[in-house]
C-alpha cells in the first residue's frame, strides 16, 4: 500500500515537472568575473551593467525568468575559471555561460562550452583567437586588434611616416603590436623601433627613453590597462610631447574607469576604441546617466558595455527563438544579429560569432571639469582584423 | 654617450627610491634577525596614506612625505608589539608565514578600501617636467627624489655612527645581554628601530607613487626588488643596500635602454653573480 502511493505521488509530480518545466523553468546565466584581485574593476563594472539592464529591462522574457549567478574567479587563475563554468553547468544547470575578464580566463573555460554545447558569452577579453576556441563562443566586447588596425590607419593616413611601437609582452599586446606593424606597413609607414615591455615592470622610463631616441613621428603604445597612468605620466616627464613625437594608444589604456584619475598627463592622447562614456548618441547618454545613478557616480567604461550588450543579446536571442536556447539555437539566432548598443551601432559576425563594431578615434580633452575620450573620427563596422589573415 | 648620461641618471634614480625603500628592512632583518616580508605592505600604506591626503584633503604633497613616514611608523609600532615581537625568537619559517599573511591581508584590505586600481596623484608644478643639460634630460621629479635619498643617507650614517640612539642600537644589536646588562632597555631600542626603518619604507612608498605607481599589489610586485637590495647589500649594512640599490637600479634602467628584449632579466643576472662573488652581500657580515 505505501509503496503504491510513493509510486503514485512520484508519477504526479515527474508529471506536474514535465508539463510545468518548459514555461516555468528560469533561465540561468553563469557569470564568471573577476570580483576580486587586480583585475575587480573590469568584473565591477560588468555586474553593475548586467544589474543595470535587468533594472531596466526587466527581469523575463519569452516568458522566462532569467537568473543571474555571479562567481569571482579573482583573474588570475584560469584553472579557478574552468572549475567555476564546470560547476556552473553541471550542478546549477546553466543555460549560458558569460564574463570573462582576460583571455587565459575564457581560453580554460572554451572546451566546457564546446563539450557541453553551451553558448558562452564574452564579455571582456579582447584576444583574437577566443572565438575560434569553441563553435558556442559569442563575443560582446571588442578586440583589440580591432583598435590597433585602426588607429595604424589613421595614424598612416595623418601624416605618420616612421613609428615606434610599444607593447607590454603577452598575449594581447603581441596581438596588438602583430596587426599594427602589418597594418602600418601596408599604409606605407615604417617603424623607427618596437620593444615588448616584460608583464612585471615597474618603470616605464627606460623603454620610453629609447623611443624618444629614435625620433619616430608616433609612439604607438598598448599596456595593460591599469598600466596607463604611469604610462602616460613617463611619456610628459620624458618631454616626448614636446619633442614632437604623438602619442597614440589602444583605448583600453585611456579606459574611462581610470582616465579621471590620470590627470593631466592624459591630455591630448589619441586612442582608437568602441566606447566612450562621452559618446554623443541619446542612447549612450540614457546608459551613463542611469549607470552613474545605479553605481554611485561610477563612469561606465568598454567593459561596462560588453557586459550590456551580452546580456542583451541573450534577451534578444529568447524573443527570436521563443525561449529555447541550447547551444546550437542560440548560436544560430544570434548569428548576424544587430542593434544599437550604447557604444552605437554593432552586430555579431555570422561567420566568426565575433563582434561587428564602429571603432572611434578619439582624443583625452576636458570636458566640464573631467577628463574624457572625445571622439572626432570613426570607421564603420569594424570586423575583426586578427582573423583576417 | 648621451644616452649613458641618461642611464645613469635614471638609474640613480631609481636605484634610490630602492635605497629608501629597502634600507629599513635591512636594518630589521640585519639588526633584528627578522625576515619581515611585510616591509612592502608598510611602503604601501604609506603610499594610500599620502595619496590619500593629497586627493582628498589637498594636503600639498611636501607635508604628505612627513606624514606618511609617521602615520606607518606608529602603524609599524603597533604591529612590533602586538604581534612581531612574540616571534623574535621563533623560526624563520614562522616570521615568513607571520609575515606573508600579512601581506595578503595587506593586499586585500587595500583593495578594500581603496581599490584595484591604481592610485593617481598629481606633484607639484615645480617637480614635473625637467631641464635638457648637455644632452641628458634631468626630470625634476627624479632630482627631488635623488635629493631626499642622498638627506635620508646622511641622516642614518650620522643617526647610527654618531649619536647616543645608534650607539645603542649596535650595543643591541652586538650584544643584547650585555646591552641589558648596562641599562639599555633592549626591547625599546627594538621597537624604535623597527618604526624608522617602517616609516621610511612608507616614505618610499610616498615619495615612489609618482615613479612606480601604487595599487594594492605594491607589496608583492615589488617584494622580489627589497629583497635582492637587502641580499645583495648585506644583511644589516646601510653603506651595502646603498650601493646595492644604486648598482641594480643602474643595471636595470640599463639593461632596459639597450637591450630591452631581455633587459628585464638583467637584475636577476647581476644578483646571481654578486652573490656568488661575496655570499653574504656586498658589505654583509659573517
Amino acid at each position: 500500500m505505501r509503496a503504491l502511493k510513493s509510486v503514485a505521488i512520484g508519477a504526479v509530480m515527474s508529471a506536474m515537472a514535465a508539463g510545468g518545466a518548459w514555461a516555468a523553468d528560469p533561465v540561468k546565466i553563469g557569470l564568471i568575473l573577476p570580483m576580486s584581485g587586480p583585475f575587480a574593476s573590469t568584473g565591477k563594472q560588468i555586474d553593475a551593467a548586467v544589474k543595470l539592464y535587468q533594472q531596466l529591462n526587466g527581469t523575463t522574457v519569452g516568458g522566462r525568468e532569467i537568473q543571474l549567478i555571479l562567481k569571482d574567479d579573482t583573474g588570475t587563475a584560469p584553472e579557478t575559471t574552468k572549475r567555476l563554468a564546470q560547476e556552473l553547468v553541471v550542478k546549477e544547470k546553466v543555460s549560458v555561460l558569460a564574463g570573462f575578464g582576460l583571455t587565459p580566463l575564457a581560453l580554460a573555460a572554451a572546451p566546457i562550452s564546446e563539450q557541453a554545447k553551451v553558448p558562452m558569452i564574452v564579455m571582456a577579453a579582447a584576444s583574437s583567437v577566443i572565438t575560434t576556441k569553441s563553435p558556442y563562443i559569442v563575443r560582446t566586447a571588442g578586440t583589440l586588434p580591432q583598435s590597433a588596425a585602426t588607429i595604424a590607419d589613421w595614424a598612416a593616413k595623418n601624416g605618420a611616416k616612421k613609428m615606434y611601437s610599444m607593447v607590454t609582452d603577452y598575449g594581447p599586446g603581441i596581438d596588438a603590436e602583430t596587426t599594427f606593424k602589418k597594418r602600418f606597413g601596408e599604409a606605407g609607414g615604417t617603424l623607427a623601433g618596437e620593444v615588448r615591455i616584460p608583464l612585471k615592470n615597474p618603470d616605464y622610463g627606460p623603454f620610453i627613453q629609447r623611443a624618444k631616441d629614435s625620433a619616430p613621428d608616433a609612439l604607438f603604445a598598448f599596456v595593460p590597462s591599469g598600466e596607463g597612468a604611469s604610462f602616460m605620466k613617463e611619456f610628459n616627464e620624458r618631454g616626448l610631447g614636446a619633442a614632437g613625437v604623438r602619442l597614440l594608444v589602444t583605448g583600453d589604456v585611456t579606459d574611462d574607469d581610470l582616465l579621471p584619475a590620470m590627470g593631466d598627463a592624459a591630455l591630448g592622447a589619441v586612442s582608437a576604441h568602441y566606447y566612450s562614456a562621452a559618446h554623443p548618441s541619446p542612447e549612450n547618454q540614457a546608459y551613463v546617466e542611469a549607470f552613474k545613478k545605479a553605481n554611485n557616480g561610477m563612469r561606465p567604461n568598454f567593459m561596462s558595455v560588453g557586459g550590456w550588450d551580452g546580456l542583451h543579446l541573450v534577451y534578444e536571442v529568447l524573443k527570436k527563438t521563443g525561449g529555447k536556447i541550447d547551444g546550437p539555437s542560440f548560436i544560430e539566432a544570434a548569428k548576424g544579429m544587430s542593434w544599437t548598443s550604447p557604444r552605437g551601432p554593432m552586430s555579431i559576425d555570422p561567420e566568426t560569432r565575433d563582434v561587428v563594431q564602429d571603432i572611434y578615434i578619439r582624443k583625452v580633452e576636458r570636458v566640464n571639469g573631467e577628463l574624457y575620450n572625445v571622439e572626432f573620427d570613426s570607421v564603420k563596422a569594424v570586423k575583426d582584423p586578427g582573423k583576417a589573415g | 654617450m648621451v644616452s649613458v648620461g641618461n642611464v645613469l641618471f635614471n638609474g640613480i634614480a631609481y636605484g634610490m627610491l630602492l635605497f629608501i625603500i629597502s634600507v629599513g628592512l635591512s636594518v630589521t632583518m640585519g639588526l633584528m634577525g627578522f625576515a619581515n616580508l611585510a616591509h612592502g605592505a608598510f611602503a604601501m600604506l604609506g603610499g594610500y596614506v599620502a595619496a590619500t591626503l593629497m586627493n582628498q584633503w589637498g594636503v600639498p604633497f611636501l607635508a604628505t612625505l612627513p606624514i606618511a613616514f609617521l602615520a606607518v611608523a606608529a602603524a609599524s609600532f603597533l604591529l612590533e608589539r602586538g604581534l612581531y615581537q612574540r616571534l623574535y625568537r621563533a623560526t624563520e619559517l614562522d616570521q615568513v608565514l607571520l609575515t606573508i599573511g600579512l601581506v595578503f591581508m595587506a593586499v586585500a584590505g587595500a583593495t578594500y578600501f581603496w581599490g584595484p586600481g591604481q592610485q593617481p596623484v598629481q606633484v607639484p608644478d615645480y617637480l614635473s617636467g625637467g631641464w635638457t643639460i648637455g644632452g641628458v634630460d634631468i626630470g625634476a621629479y627624479r632630482l627631488f627624489l635623488i635629493a631626499v635619498a642622498a638627506a635620508v643617507t646622511v641622516g642614518l650614517i650620522f643617526g647610527i655612527e654618531r649619536t647616543r640612539f645608534g650607539a645603542m642600537i649596535r650595543a643591541s644589536v652586538d650584544n643584547p645581554r650585555m646591552a641589558q646588562g648596562c641599562g639599555i632597555n633592549v626591547n625599546r631600542v627594538f621597537s624604535l628601530t623597527f618604526m624608522i626603518g617602517s616609516g621610511l619604507a612608507g616614505l618610499g612608498g610616498a615619495i615612489g607613487i609618482n615613479l612606480i605607481g601604487l595599487d594594492p599589489g605594491f607589496p608583492i610586485k615589488y617584494m622580489v626588488y627589497f629583497l635582492i637590495v637587502v641580499a645583495v647589500g648585506g644583511l644589516g649594512s646601510i653603506k651595502g643596500s646603498l650601493i646595492a640599490a644604486l648598482v641594480l637600479g643602474i643595471a636595470d634602467v640599463g639593461g632596459k635602454y639597450y637591450v630591452p628584449e631581455t633587459g628585464a632579466f638583467i637584475i636577476y643576472a647581476v644578483m646571481v653573480s654578486l652573490l656568488l662573488w661575496r655570499p653574504t652581500g656586498l658589505f654583509g657580515r659573517r
